[in-house]
């Protein structure tokens, strides 16, 4: 399903994303439920989308608090990629995007390619007119929950222990 | 008072044994992987300078910014307190734990909460604390306190863990694999902060037009502890307040990379409070998250708790520009060796810890561990505010020396010491800083000095009364100093491309001699003529004790000894890397500005000006040379600073050397700390990991070279072969 890409910041994210050990599958809205379908481990959940696109009828939108304990999976929209670094900003809305891309072990963040910036100055110029004006909060993720306390790096602490980035052409 | 030297080595000796190995594995580890991603880092030096200038300016506007920011919070609905004090401070947030009935608080790691003992506080009311960082979790499991300021339990193996989870829970099938490990704390973690009423986190930065908190973690903790429970409490100092999100991004940049070489961690939460996310109850099966409440309450609570007094300190402000990355303690010989439990003070330790504790609880707690930077600077290029973090160390220490009370054994060394220091200075202290008098007097009476410094009685009432450890080699003074020798004798140039004024200093003067007139022939062979003038030392042994008003006046005569010279045309040449360096950086405390610029751009390393006159077309092969001859160098940890080992491996391979360098961090020796009983073991283990490099089958044969007077005597004590300076291997 991956596509490869001449756009050189769409590039850079791609092998970000790979060398953070994150998957990163680029689709077409019009092959987003599919493509979600087979990344997607069950139980999924997710929060509404603000691009125009369907969830395959296996995710559980909106759910309740215990869908979302027992949830595998959780796929949420992030604003922006940032390249150099493979990070997503996930914005903190009050469908609860933040508890669905924190509690369940596998993180789908949703990006539109057209989305993914150069490097983290050019995001957090966007960020701060967003906060100042919106008080808007967000997650800048990049990889997924790791720990080195207890003795080795392990994945998965608190947070997910894999992400697998959807970059969406739309 | 030699028992308590003698308690403090003990407990030394005692980290050094349990927690030792694993710091030491762990820092270095940081390092090596800090090395790695500031390569990555095409902009590193221009970030740095740009953090420096938005700290800058933030502490300087601070009151101003503080004021900006309570309205943004408050127009956000949260609330923010400015706390005089931990007391102050503790009072407010049990306030808002017994207004919420709070029986349980999840706190994400902040060190600044570790300052407040709010813990304690809240464990007052009844209320459980508990920590979710699961290196803090194990602290607190263990009842320890933090070993490092980002790595709390950096001094516990994997084993150790294991076994605490075991005594603590006594589980049926009990965890054993770091996996094992995680996964077992994430659930009983998972548990308690579903069920906590307050969520307690730190923030490393606040910007003061949005009211936005930036907490990194890799751990995904912080997140969970923020938008669980439906009231945060964030804890922080005032000088955590930058001006704009726009100015995070270069501290977000270096935080990561210059703590645990990560290029940035897992999770930047980036939460401008109250925050929109949804309570939750995850019981509930029927209310999906979009219709739930986000009825959430936010209090921003910033301590001043002697930051406000430190931003009046010209001395110590600089250490409000710290954003606790931890690059310092990593850096640190000697904390890779005992780590945070001696090289700290209640709350923060490692290099910028002293700054943070004189501040903060006082000079007493700071004294407990100043004495263990010693000034070696390895911790200067990698701070990512540019703090000159030894400079405050020295500050700390002479405050600690002016606060003393004299006592019954100042009499003894009156004699000895011409300084500018009050009366009750520690003797060892005073005897060290005062170690041109000393040389001076070993000079005139050597060889009889000698023969005495070494008798049973004379090393006893020396470690007894100054605590210079017995087991240590003393200097062998000459009887013919430097100066003298040159005095005498005629000088060789006729024609001479250039004019040099080498630079007596102390050892080379009274101890190291030899060396003093290979430079002198080296630099006559490649066609330069050379003074030796008698210039007083540079200051650096009052300063390494902390005797600031001393090192100064050494500044004062040296500058106006050299200034003639300088006037004159001719360059300034120093054998002993940390007088070069005490040029090149303290100086510039000292002196007006002009003659410290015109001293630094005129004075050069003995090698280094030796790589120049190649460069420029001397004739080389009027060295020694080679001829393929192994050398197995260490460079001086300040001449690594200012970037000159480069210089001696360029010149020693053009003159057909085979040489090897050094990988270890330190020596360990580091002027007169490893003189003192004190500190004597510690020194030694430091230099463990050079002696091993330089024992090894490629490295055994060769001639051992070393820069700077300390790595010279450690060496010595390390290695069964003597060691020597590079320019006494070059010279005809």
């Amino acid at each position: 399903m991956a596509t490869t890409t001449t756009n050189p910041t769409l590039s850079t994210f791609e092998e970000s994303l790979a060398d953070l050990g994150v998957d990163c599958t680029r689709t077409t809205a019009a092959d987003f439920a599919t493509t979600l379908a087979d990344i997607v481990r069950d139980p999924a959940v997710g929060v509404p989308l603000p691009f125009d696109v369907e969830y395959p009828d296996s995710v559980t939108v909106d759910p309740t608090p215990a869908e979302l304990e027992r949830a595998e999976t959780g796929i949420t929209p992030a604003s922006y990629g940032v390249a150099n670094y493979g990070s997503v900003f996930l914005p903190a809305t009050d469908d609860g995007a933040e508890l669905v891309s924190l509690y369940p072990k596998l993180h789908v963040p949703v990006v539109r390619a057209d989305d993914v910036l150069p490097a983290l100055p050019e995001a957090l110029d966007r960020f701060g007119d967003a906060a100042r004006e919106e008080d808007l909060s967000a997650i800048v993720a990049t990889g997924p929950s790791a720990t080195a306390d207890m003795g080795k790096l392990v994945l998965g602490a608190h947070g997910p222990e894999a992400v697998h980035v959807v970059m969406l052409d739309e | 008072m030699s028992k308590g030297r003698g308690d403090k080595a003990a407990e030394i000796r005692r980290l050094m044994a349990t927690e030792g190995p694993a710091i030491e594995e762990n820092t270095k580890g940081f390092n090596r992987k800090r090395r790695e991603a500031i390569e990555g880092l095409e902009n590193y030096e221009e970030l740095r300078d740009r953090a420096r200038e938005i700290k800058e300016d933030a502490i300087d506007r601070l009151p101003e910014l503080l004021d900006e920011l309570r309205t943004a919070v408050e127009d956000n609905g949260g609330q923010m307190y400015i706390a005089d004090d931990a007391a102050d401070a503790n009072r407010y947030i049990r306030d808002v734990a017994a207004e919420k009935e709070a029986e349980r608080v999840v706190k994400s790691k902040s060190m600044t909460t570790e300052e407040l003992e709010v813990n304690d506080a809240l464990a007052e009311d009844g209320v459980d604390v508990v920590e979710t960082d699961l290196g803090e979790w194990v602290v607190q499991l263990a009842d320890e306190t933090p070993s490092h300021l980002i790595a709390p339990a950096i001094h516990r193996s994997q084993e150790s863990i294991a076994e605490l989870f075991k005594e603590v829970f006594d589980p049926a099938d009990p965890p054993e694999t770091a996996s094992e490990l995680t996964s077992f704390a994430r659930e009983k973690l998972g548990e308690r902060i579903r069920d906590a009423d307050v969520g307690m986190t730190g923030a490393n930065f606040v910007t003061a037009d949005s009211g936005t908190m930036a907490i990194v973690t890799s751990e995904g903790n912080a997140r969970k502890c923020a938008v669980t429970p439906d009231t945060h409490v964030a804890v922080t100092g005032v000088e955590k307040v930058i001006p704009s999100t726009d100015e995070l991004s270069p501290f977000l940049e270096l935080l990561a990379r210059s703590g645990t070489g990560q290029d940035l961690t897992a999770y930047v939460s980036l939460l401008t409070p109250p925050v929109d996310t949804p309570t939750v109850d995850f019981d509930d099966d029927e209310t999906p998250l979009s219709e739930r409440d986000s009825d959430r309450e936010f209090h921003l609570v910033l301590i001043d708790n002697g930051r406000m007094a430190m931003r009046e300190d010209d001395q110590l402000r600089e250490t409000l520009y710290c954003i606790r990355c931890g690059q310092c303690s990593n850096s640190c010989a000697n904390f890779q060796h005992v780590g945070g439990h001696a090289f700290g003070g209640e709350t923060y330790s490692g290099g910028i810890g002293t700054g943070w504790e004189a501040g903060i609880e006082g000079l007493d707690t700071a004294a407990e561990f100043n004495d263990f930077c010693t000034g070696c600077s390895r911790c200067v290029n990698g701070c990512p505010t540019k703090i000159d973090i030894p400079w405050i160390n020295t500050v700390v220490r002479d405050r600690v020396n002016r606060g003393k009370e004299p006592d019954g054994y100042d009499f003894l060394v009156e004699g000895l010491t011409p300084d500018e220091e009050p009366g009750g200075l520690d003797l060892d202290k005073r005897l060290f800083g005062n170690f041109e008098t000393l040389a001076k007097l070993g000079s005139a009476t050597a060889p009889v000095s000698n023969w005495v410094a070494k008798t049973g009685p004379a090393r006893w009432a020396l470690e007894r009364v100054a605590g210079v450890d017995a087991r240590r080699d003393l200097p062998e003074f000459q009887r013919e100093t430097l100066v003298d020798w040159f005095e005498n004798r005629v000088t060789a140039v006729s024609d001479p491309t250039r004019e040099v004024v080498l630079y007596p200093d102390v050892y080379t003067n009274h101890v190291q001699v030899e060396r003093g007139k290979a430079a002198v022939r080296t630099l006559e062979a490649l066609g330069v003529s050379v003074r030796v003038p008698d210039v007083r030392s540079s200051g650096r042994a009052p300063l390494s004790q902390g005797m600031i008003a001393t090192a100064e006046e050494h500044a004062h005569d040296v500058y106006g000894r050299l200034a003639e010279h300088l006037d004159a045309g001719r360059d300034v040449v120093v054998i002993e890397p940390s007088d070069l360096a005490m040029f090149d950086r303290e100086y510039e405390k000292f002196l007006p500005e002009a003659s410290v610029e015109r001293l630094q751009e005129h004075s050069y390393e003995i090698m280094e000006y030796v790589y120049g006159l190649l460069e420029n077309g001397a004739d080389a092969d009027t060295l020694r040379g080679g001829d393929g001859d192994g050398v197995a160098y260490h460079a001086h940890c300040q001449q690594r600073t200012l970037g000159l080992e480069a210089h001696t491996v360029a010149v020693l391979e053009d003159l057909g050397y085979d040489v090897l360098t050094s990988d270890v961090e330190c020596c360990g020796m580091a002027g007169s700390f490893g003189y003192k009983d004190t500190y004597y073991e510690l020194s030694m283990d430091v230099g463990d990991d050079l002696a091993e490099q330089f024992s090894t089958t490629e490295a055994r044969d060769r001639t051992v070279v070393a820069s700077g007077t300390s790595c010279l005597e450690q060496l010595d004590a390390l290695l069964s072969r003597p060691s020597t300076h590079p320019v006494e291997l070059i010279a005809p």
